[in-house]
């Protein structure tokens, strides 16, 4: 059972990685690069679940109170603030390509060969 | 005196801030816009020389908020800053600085973002450098990697900085989310972020399988960033459409960074584990001398200017990695000065390569033939970065590449000094024969591929070109960066003291001790065997060779088409790169593909080659 997190976070980036390999369009890449940074997330907070240790910091409650190690959670925050970043600057990319040359296929809008 | 530690990444950061913010008012004022861009990356660069000069004596540590560690566990986060981590972020600060100065003319009207996103990858570039946190790594490397892709398609409106900017950010973001997910490994397994800290657990308990998957999936990302060959492929498309002041530092610095990104995290924290076993370093320098084979052949048989440069880039990121994974003191010091010298008068070749664009409206080099002749200054400057790159004594690269040299010798490595004597005949030959072409119309224009001249072709609107004269702004940043890498050889202190600096870089012991218990080390024990250190007669004789015979390379490329000895219709170089080209498709699919490729061979060899399979 303490696996079962870490076999998930595998398929979840294999089949991003997939998904990315295979895509004829953008936007559907684009959403593939978020399923491998899905990934991390989950890798994030199975590291985060840890039977029989004490959380660093510990204030205001009973010390036996169950309780996650917080400090994954403040990693998987700013992951999920970088992701969006990225997200967003890579789908207006997209919208231009779409505007711009009215294509969504990454192979038809290479022009850069050799 | 502290604080200028925090405000080295500060004072870029608030500074874009502001920009964005006073953007409305400052869009008609492109003085005071370029004044204040201009003016901060040289206060940064002039703070970064500081902190490097203070440091040589001794790496210092900086923790944010007061947060230092209690009783040797890091609490808080820090900046650790060494004469080579505050070098690579101070040539970043000066390298901006003569890139901003340079588009002060350059870009017709610009958008206030540009200035803005310019200083935002200065500051990445910086807090990567200096921070002491692994995951803060992860983040700075991030920012870095936002800004460059946003600068990649400044020109929205075409199709090649589009495509290239996707292909950039795609397959960077890869690289970055395998680093975070070794990050969360090792966080797993040691419950700090402090490389430091990381560095004394992995040290003190029995080297573990996951480790070493940590290890691999963190360097993973930073090989992409550093387009180590099957990496490199974003690296191309990249350089050739984004902005010329912009591929200064991509090929400057950015790629460096990532080499310098493994060199922090194998010292800081797996070196010792790892027991600087030789299938590493082998492994590594198999990886170096490919690289750096794969790059110099593309570079020779291009012809679109920037690309061309850009294949150097890959082509000089190979020999860095083969200095660093020496693992000796030498082959890192040599590394680092072959950094700095490269960065140098490759900015200068690429604002040159602007200043063409700008007066020409072409980097098409079959048609510039002979058409820059009157860019005078331009062809002197350019010519001369050119024999800089060749590694001419005393340009900073012929110091570097000869540490290199040096120490691959006396580790019983021969050839690898052979076959990079080769690399930068033909990587230099290559400029050099783009400048004899070019700007003294020496020989046949090269001959004309159609589907190149069509990419070089669309490089047309990035500035308005065809102007009569070139601005001074234009043509002293280039003129002085060439002067800088000559200086940076000439100085006989330099290499006593990078090397001083390199042998504290490679002691993780000394590292942890700086960073936990507050110490300072001037001079840390030998932890190698002692090696030669100074510049023979003969690596001055290989690096006069090499200019030379770059020399000789060009003009056999110039004149080969008169020389009765050749067959007629022989193309050199290009039976060589014609099949591996087909891989260069432009396309990202294919690219990711060979990324999961090769770390899957990266995995496999390493496996094989660290015992993982067995009793580790």
């Amino acid at each position: 059972m303490q696996f079962f997190p870490f076999i998930v976070v595998g398929w979840i980036l294999g089949i991003g990685l997939y998904g990315i390999v295979t895509s004829r369009h953008l936007i559907h890449q684009i959403v593939c690069l978020i399923v491998v940074q899905s990934s991390t997330y989950v890798l994030l907070l199975g590291v985060g679940y840890v039977t029989g240790a004490v959380a660093p910091y510990f204030y205001d409650v009973p010390v036996r109170t169950p309780a996650v190690d917080p400090v994954v959670q403040a990693l998987a925050l700013t992951d999920v603030v970088v992701e969006a970043a990225v997200t967003a600057l890579l789908l207006s990319f997209a919208i231009q390509a779409h505007k711009r040359f009215g294509t969504l296929d990454p192979q038809e809008l290479a022009s850069l060969k050799g | 005196m502290d604080q200028l530690f925090a405000l080295v990444v500060a004072v870029p950061l608030l500074a874009a801030a502001a920009i964005s913010a006073a953007g409305p008012l400052l869009s008609g004022r492109r003085q005071v816009l370029d004044a204040t861009a201009i003016g901060v990356a040289a206060a940064v660069a002039v703070m970064l020389a500081v902190i490097m000069v203070r440091t040589a004596g001794g790496d210092e540590v900086y923790w944010f908020g007061g947060f230092r560690p209690a009783r040797g566990i890091a609490i808080g986060i820090d900046f650790e800053a060494g004469p080579l981590s505050s070098g690579l972020a101070s040539l970043a600060a000066v390298l901006v600085t003569a890139a901003m100065t340079f588009s002060w003319r350059y870009f017709e009207g610009v958008a206030t973002y540009y200035h803005a996103l310019m200083l935002i990858f200065l500051a990445g570039i910086i807090g990567f450098c200096l921070t002491g946190d692994i995951f803060d790594l992860f983040v700075w490397f991030e920012l870095m990697g936002v800004a460059a892709y946003a600068l990649t398609a400044y020109r929205p409106e075409e199709r090649g900085p589009i495509q290239g900017a996707l292909n950039f950010a795609i397959t960077n973001s890869v690289g970055a989310y395998l680093s975070l997910s070794g990050i969360a490994l090792i966080y797993g397994r040691t419950g700090a972020l402090n490389m430091a800290q990381i560095g004394v657990f992995i040290d003190r308990h029995p080297l573990d399988r996951l480790v070493v998957v940590a290890f691999l999936l963190i360097i993973s990302g930073l090989l992409i960033k550093s387009a180590i060959v099957p990496f490199h492929f974003w690296l191309a498309d990249a350089h050739a459409v984004a902005p010329t002041p912009v591929c200064v530092l991509f090929s400057g610095v950015m790629v460096e960074l990532g080499l310098y990104g493994i060199a922090r995290v194998y010292w800081s924290m797996f070196g010792q584990a790892l027991g600087h076993r030789a299938a590493i370093s082998h492994l590594f320098l198999a990886l170096g001398v490919l690289t750096a084979v794969t790059g110099a052949l593309f570079c020779f048989r291009e012809r679109h200017i920037k690309r061309l440069l850009a294949f150097s880039t890959i082509s000089h990121a190979g020999m860095f990695l083969a200095g660093i994974a020496l693992l000796t003191p030498l082959g890192l010091a040599g590394a680092a000065v072959y950094v700095a010298g490269h960065g140098l008068v490759k900015a200068a070749l690429f604002l040159c390569t602007g200043i063409v664009l700008h007066r020409l409206g072409s980097v098409n080099e079959t048609w510039l033939h002979g058409r820059g002749r009157h860019l005078r200054v331009t062809g002197v400057v350019f010519t001369a970065a050119g024999l800089g790159l060749a590694d001419l004594p005393p340009f900073g690269t012929f110091l570097g590449k000869g540490y290199i040299d040096t120490s691959a010798g006396a580790h019983g490595l021969p050839w690898i000094i052979a076959v990079f004597l080769a690399c930068t005949i033909l990587a230099g030959g290559a400029v050099l024969r783009v400048a004899g072409g070019v700007f003294y119309g020496l020989g046949d224009a090269p001959s004309e591929d159609p589907e190149m001249a069509r990419a070089a072709a669309e490089e047309t609107s990035e500035t308005a070109s065809g102007k009569q004269r070139t601005p001074l702004t234009m043509i002293i940043p280039p003129a002085v960066l060439v002067l800088a890498a000559l200086v940076i050889g000439v100085i006989t202190r330099l290499g006593p003291v990078v090397q001083a600096a390199a042998i504290r870089f490679e002691d993780q012991a000394g590292y942890n001790a700086t960073v936990l218990a507050g110490a300072h080390i001037a001079h840390p024990v030998a932890i190698a065997a002692a090696e030669p250190t100074g510049i023979t007669a003969a690596d001055v004789l290989a690096g006069t060779g090499s200019a030379l015979g770059a020399v000789i390379l060009a003009l056999a490329a110039l004149y080969w088409r008169r020389l009765p000895v050749l067959r007629r219709g022989y193309e050199p170089g290009v039976g060589l790169t014609e099949p591996l080209r087909r891989f260069q498709s432009g396309v990202v699919n294919d690219y990711v593909t060979w990324i999961v490729l090769g770390l899957a061979c990266l995995g496999g060899i390493c496996a094989l080659a660290i015992g993982l399979l067995g009793s580790v």
